[in-house]
């Protein structure tokens, strides 16, 4: 019977929906500066933000030697 | 008088039962609304608990951080042997091998370093919209239109024929949009167009877990980084990204802010967060444990979809590839980009930041590959 069948899945999305409902969560400011320091302490080890030279990015043009 | 009495109590039995139907229907109709009008209180609960910790945006936050310089990123490879788009590409954990997908039905694994084709495997179906590196780098994954995801075992003798020890690991009823394997390279998730996600033994080739919740085609997934646990994101059609747990197969967190579909999802390198890219010509970030969305990364001048987003080893720096040809990178905290990449000929389909993260590799539909640094 299509009643029952809609009242299965309706009740699959209340139970998601009070799953959902009852997670803990954070204050966005308290996420937003975990982020921020994330990123603050890692940042010297991120090679594409940083930078890198040359002699150490093996995808960049290797500096030429040449003898004097 | 038999008779008559007989007729009576068919008669009032048959009332009896059509009142008995109309019943339960009434009473159906009263738990269906019941149940919608539960659903209605849930989701603005949801709303308004999500609402009261919106006590300010990212980008207030990383007011006092410095700003970022000029970047000056250029392409330092170009990979061409593909004969048609380039649909998706993975990096191996070797920091230098790569392995790309295409609509021509083959897959070509690339030494990024000196641009040699180390292995081609041609597809039996064209549309190869899907690939993966194994970790151990001995074995690569894809699959498209025949909506299977299937495991080429790589050999070191370059005539061998790849094709021979091919292993089918997942079957689905649509096309396959994404894979990607756990931490081994004994287990493979995969997205796909009939709506699910699953997770599958390679050597078996058995359904571990599958992942019902999406309303439309899965369009990519990302699995979170080995520290966070067992979970993955998913985006989809439905404009959805959905927050899975892989052992439970329980949708635990789902965001819908985006405005036409995810094509892209990836996680922050903490794992609290992650990023995803639309055909909505936005970029957002949602925080997992704040349970929403943090920034928005768009521009009035940037109206084509992105394909594909990657951070940069610390989360600074969001690439994104677009439908305009084009690649932005954004300043993750202060929502502002930093700069715009030129050079593919056609959309930008597919990017992804090397495991060292010393460059980035981007797939187009111009039939080549791109590594910036």
């Amino acid at each position: 019977m299509s009643g029952s069948s809609s009242i299965v899945a309706m009740k699959k999305i209340v139970q998601q929906l009070r799953l959902e409902a009852g997670i803990n969560r954070v204050k966005v400011s308290q996420a937003a500066a975990d982020l921020q320091q994330f990123c603050l302490q890692n940042a010297q080890q991120d090679p594409l933000l940083t930078g890198m030279s040359s002699s150490n990015n093996p995808f960049r043009p290797q500096k030429v030697c040449s003898f004097l | 008088w038999i008779n008559t009495t007989f007729m009576a109590f068919c008669h009032i039995y048959s009332l009896v039962m059509a009142f008995r139907a109309c019943l339960e229907e009434v009473q159906l109709n009263e738990t269906l609304t019941h149940l919608k009008t539960e659903s209605e209180t849930l989701k603005s609960k949801l709303e308004d608990e999500r609402a009261k910790l919106h006590d300010v945006e990212l980008h207030q936050v990383a007011e006092k951080v410095e700003g970022l310089g000029q970047f000056v990123m250029k392409t330092r490879r170009t990979l061409k042997g593909h004969g048609n788009k380039v649909l998706c590409m993975d990096w191996c954990k070797d920091k230098r091998r790569i392995v790309s997908s295409s609509q021509d039905g083959k897959v070509i694994v690339w030494d990024a370093f000196t641009t040699n084709k180390e292995h081609a495997v041609t597809m039996p179906c064209t549309w190869v919209m899907a690939c993966a590196y194994a970790p151990s780098g001995c074995a690569v994954a894809c699959g498209g239109l025949d909506n299977k995801c299937s495991v080429y075992p790589l050999s070191l003798d370059k005539n061998e024929n790849l094709a021979a020890k091919k292993k089918s690991v997942a079957m689905h009823t649509n096309y396959l949009s994404a894979c990607s394997f756990t931490n081994s390279d004994m287990q493979i998730l995969t997205s796909s167009g009939d709506g699910t996600c699953a997770l599958w033994d390679v050597e078996s080739g058995q359904l571990l877990q599958s992942f019902h919740g999406h309303a439309a085609d899965v369009l990519c997934l990302d699995l979170a980084p080995s520290e966070t646990g067992n979970t993955f994101v998913s985006g989809g059609c439905d404009k959805k990204a959905n927050v899975w747990d892989m052992r439970s197969g329980q949708c635990i967190q789902s965001f819908e802010t985006h405005e036409s579909d995810i094509n892209s999802v990836r996680y922050y390198p903490s794992g609290d967060a992650f990023a995803s890219g639309s055909d909505d010509a936005t970029c957002r970030l949602y925080d997992l444990r704040a349970d929403r969305e943090v920034a928005i990364y768009s521009k009035e001048s940037i109206i084509f979809g992105v394909s594909s987003v990657d951070f940069s080893l610390s989360g600074r720096l969001l690439f994104g590839g677009y439908n305009d040809y084009t690649i932005n990178v954004w300043d993750v905290l202060k929502g502002t980009r930093v700069s715009i990449l030129f050079g593919h000929e056609n959309r930008v389909s597919t990017l992804r930041v090397s495991p060292d993260g010393t460059a980035f590799c981007t797939g187009s539909w111009d039939h080549t590959l791109r590594i910036w640094a």
